[in-house]
């Protein structure tokens, strides 16, 4: 239990020392040591716990509780005070709501939210604190040299550093409350915690669209905050058959009809968080960040707590209508954002679109919830962590080299930054290559489909198969701008400071390492999971992970094959329909002048456009998940 | 014993260029044949690689080579596993590297025409790949296995529950195959080409190595569709050998259509296999309650 409260209250701590850092190098020196503890604890964890199952710890409860709705009553006046100076009427509405209904649940029912156990550890929260603690402090470590870097080209954002990373490491402490809690009421204030803090990081600029995006995703968590709520009053209210507030009773509980309605209601706080449709807006908003927060926000925490918190509650969705409406709410979401990702050429832009998307077939897998679609849904979320985070610390990194995150402006970055060149690449081709984690998981996705019974698994298989294909499309036409070997232009690699490599190496080979210990990953902690669940599990074939990893060291050894080629070969120049040309695409054009030649990767925005394709994809989500309220309510 | 798997592999790893090599002589002779020309040996496809062997070798970026190469691998390795009895969906997802691979060599010279052929090869990917992934799931819904080794000794007739999905799978196939009307990204005849496409910069040893993946490619996806006949095999290889003249027919009284067209047709069979999965689903949901 120990190790559980270190890593909530340690970030605290490291967050209030940092608010009285000032200088750079400190700053970073601190960071790094506390990643490196935060790292290690999240490791010790896994070596203590893999092993034992689930395990309780009753934890001190008066207290603590009674601090969490001080605090929360505090972010309320916070939220009023902010709405109020922003005149955004409707997060006061809403932050007024919440704070009403938390005071009812705490003054009617008070009698009823104990929890015998406050935290708990299993091995999927095992699986979400080394996400949050690696892949998170990683980025907490990146971003000190980044934002040095980011006050030096924007000159005219006020310099809020030290309020930058206490939040930084408020939220990861935030995480990790959330994933070890057993109360549900401590989930909760968690929950709220991390809407806070992206709110802050979000609006980190102080720019008109900043605050107007920050604000943005503030109402749409506080409605899912919302529901949240109502769904704990429910559960107090319920307390003798659904378990209460108690995470572990509630889903052990033997009223399958009772507990499904607060599933569905935490469940819609997971879609407004996990920015699934029609909620994807607020992560769109949320790139006018500086990038470090935008790859917090997208792979290792507050998107990753609302696929957690639905991963959680699958096996009671599992089987009933509500919970295949919330999988549908997923698999739309997947299929609409993966084609909208196609029509845009800013990769932050793409980067969300993908995460939206994965984040829609993590919840496809979710609601539909059998023991072999929870399995595929861990893997999601694991290997979209670790390859995601990559992607957006290296497009970071290309911005500040480079000056731009258009894809287009990334072509020849195989020349102009060969060793950021290949983590891209590496990163990319974990998004939704074989081998890699990413087409693991939804390869295991399409054959657990296939056993949900007929015509549901159908309907799902079918969304699969043309989002997949998409994904395709939009993530090769990335990676071939990035290969495109370009002539006379000079390298940009040099110079750049040399840490904020470090977490990239390290994620790079995180990237690499997740796919060889795939099958331990697997044994160790998703099976006994499942298994503990479900009594049954799922894996791939022992025949097919041998073949994975052949595949894997194939593509490891070919790269040699390079230095075959060094000899003999002689260059030419492209062709140019038999014009005159040079090497970098010059071409004596008619009149004797010297054109240049330009290639542009197709966005086809006319088919795939945001315009097009963003308010049918809504209308039937916002269907969809008006749709499992309505049957989790027929169902009682 | 287990070892049959190995020599699955093996023989197609040995055999198929062969064979893909003849069926590509074959079908060029019946394509001269229909235009009204006398056509070029059944062996000329050997010469022409050979040959391709013995240039120069030019390139425009020595990492094309690279690209090329690997494309070669892994699908020879897709078809491999696919004739070792492997696993459909991971045959498939092997098979989509190899063509990233061959779409990166284009992009990686940075020209023009390769660029628009990376393009539209991409296109075609994102076309037939519904369709292929909604075959190997229709063959397990009636065989139970995602195993080609399960599917192929199964004795249930695939075609009769799967007519849809075969027409689809046949749609994407003449994407596969590059044939008219769908040969946009590049193509054996003259007349329709802009260039030479995706293989634009690809010259000597290197085309040589497109053209023997493509053989491979060939002789993998006819093995797929002796799948949907496999309970018979002699009206399995009947079929596989009707299914390609019917390429090569479609191929010779069609003009290349817009890459909109392509990817309509693609998404369109899958709609059409969609359609037949879900008649299938509701049929075997009614048998296994008892018609009840």
């Amino acid at each position: 239990m120990q190790t559980l409260l270190f890593l909530i209250l340690f970030p605290i701590l490291v967050a209030c020392l940092l608010l009285f850092v000032k200088r750079t190098t400190l700053r970073y020196a601190v960071v790094a040591l506390s990643a490196l503890v935060i790292g290690g604890a999240s490791i010790y964890l896994l070596m203590r716990y893999a092993f034992e199952g689930a395990v309780y710890f009753a934890a001190p409860s008066e207290a603590a509780s009674l601090a969490m709705v001080a605090i929360e009553m505090g972010l309320a006046l916070f939220i009023v005070y902010m709405g109020a100076k922003f005149r955004n009427y409707l997060a006061i509405v809403l932050a007024v709501v919440q704070a009403a209904l938390v005071v009812y649940l705490e003054t009617t029912f008070s009698g009823n939210l104990h929890a015998v156990n406050n935290l708990f550890i299993d091995q999927f929260s095992i699986i979400m604190g080394l996400i949050i603690g690696i892949i998170g402090s990683l980025i907490a470590v990146y971003a000190v040299r980044y934002m040095e870097t980011y006050h030096h080209h924007h000159p005219e954002v006020r310099d809020r550093q030290k309020m930058f990373f206490f939040v930084i490491f408020i939220f990861l402490a935030a995480m990790f409350g959330l994933v070890f809690s057993n109360n549900l009421m401590w989930v909760f204030f968690f929950w709220e915690v991390t809407t806070i803090t992206s709110f802050l990081l979000i609006g980190y600029s102080e720019t008109e669209e900043a605050t107007k995006n920050a604000f943005l995703a503030l109402v749409m968590n506080l409605l899912g905050g919302v529901a949240f709520v109502v769904a704990l009053i429910f559960l107090a209210s319920t307390e003798a058959t659904s378990g209460g507030i108690d995470l572990a009773r509630v889903l052990a509980s033997s009223d399958a009809a009772i507990v499904l309605i607060p599933a569905v209601l935490i469940g819609f706080a997971g879609i407004t968080k996990a920015a699934l449709m029609p909620f994807s807006s607020w992560l769109l908003g949320a790139m006018v960040a500086p990038t470090p927060v935008s790859a917090l926000l997208h792979s290792s925490t507050m998107v990753k707590a609302g696929v957690y918190i639905l991963v959680r509650f699958s096996p009671v969705f599992a089987g009933t209508f509500a919970g295949f409406s919330i999988g549908l709410v997923g698999a739309v979401t997947f299929v609409v954002a993966s084609a909208i990702a196609i029509s845009q050429s800013n990769a932050k832009l793409v980067l969300a679109y993908s995460t939206i998307a994965n984040l829609g077939l993590i919840a496809a897998c979710a609601g539909v919830g059998t023991y072999m679609l929870v399995w595929a849904a861990i893997l999601l979320i694991i290997f979209h962590a670790v390859a995601k985070s990559l992607l957006f610390l290296g497009t970071g990194a290309i911005e500040h080299r480079v000056g731009s995150r258009d894809i287009e402006d990334m072509e020849g970055l195989i020349v102009r930054m060969p060793r950021m060149a290949v983590m891209m690449f590496i990163g990319i081709a974990g998004m939704f290559l074989a081998p890699f984690g990413m087409l693991i998981s939804k390869w295991a996705a399409i054959e657990a489909f296939v056993q949900v019974q007929a015509p549901f698994g159908l309907v799902f298989i079918a969304l699969l198969a043309y989002g997949s294909a998409i994904t395709v499309f939009f993530w090769a036409k990335w990676m071939g701008k990035i290969i495109a070997v370009t002539r006379n232009q000079e390298k940009v690699e040099k110079g750049f400071f040399e840490e904020p490599w470090a977490p990239l190496y390290i994620i790079t080979g995180l990237v690499v390492a997740a796919v060889l210990l795939f099958p331990v990953i697997s044994s160790t902690l998703i099976e006994p999971y499942v298994l503990a669940i479900y009594g049954v599990t799922a894996r791939l074939a022992e025949a097919n992970v041998a073949i994975m990893l052949l595949m894997m060291a194939l593509l490891l050894i070919l790269p040699v094959s390079f230095a075959l080629f060094r000899r003999s070969a002689k260059h030419l120049p492209a062709y140019m329909s038999g014009r005159t040309a040079t090497t970098d695409l010059q071409f004596t054009g008619s009149l004797g002048l010297t054109r240049e030649a330009q290639t542009r990767n197709y966005y086809l925005a006319e088919y795939f456009g945001e315009a097009k394709l963003f308010l049918p994809g809504a209308v039937v989500c916002t269907v969809l998940i008006l749709a499992s309220w309505v049957l989790a309510g027929v169902a009682l | 014993m287990t070892w049959t798997w190995l020599i699955g592999a093996g023989l197609f790893l040995v055999l198929a260029p062969v064979i893909g090599g003849l069926i590509a002589g074959i079908d060029r002779r019946i394509t001269a044949r229909m235009q009204g020309r006398v056509g070029p040996p059944i062996l000329q496809p050997f010469y022409d690689v050979g040959k391709l062997f013995e240039k120069e070798s030019v390139v425009v970026t020595t990492a094309q080579n690279f690209y090329v190469l690997a494309y070669l691998i892994f699908i020879a390795l897709s078809g491999a596993l696919f004739f070792a009895g492997g696993d459909l969906l991971l045959i498939i997802f092997a098979f989509t590297l190899a063509h990233v691979f061959l779409v990166l060599g284009a992009y990686a010279v940075h020209s023009p025409y390769s660029h628009i052929g990376a393009e539209r090869e991409l296109i075609q990917l994102m076309a037939y790949e519904p369709m292929i992934i909604l075959a190997a799931v229709g063959l397990y819904m009636i065989t139970n296995s995602f195993y080609v080794a399960d599917i192929a000794v199964s004795t249930v007739p695939a075609i009769l529950y799967l007519p849809g999905v075969f027409l689809g799978f046949a749609t994407i196939l003449t994407i596969k195959l590059r044939k008219s009307p769908f040969d946009i990204s590049t193509s054996h005849h003259a007349h329709q080409e802009i260039v030479k496409g995706i293989t634009t910069e690809f010259s000597g040893s290197t085309l040589a190595q497109v053209e023997i993946a493509h053989w491979y490619e060939n002789v993998f996806l006819l093995g797929f569709i002796y799948l949907f006949f496999a309970w018979n095999p002699v009206i399995g290889i009947i079929a596989v050998v009707v299914t390609y003249l019917a390429e090569i027919f479609i191929d010779n009284v069609t003009a290349r259509v817009r890459w909109q067209a392509a990817l309509k047709s693609g998404w369109l069979a899958a709609v059409l296999g969609i359609v037949n999965l879900a008649i299938l689903a509701y049929i075997l949901g009614y048998m296994m309650t008892g018609g009840a």
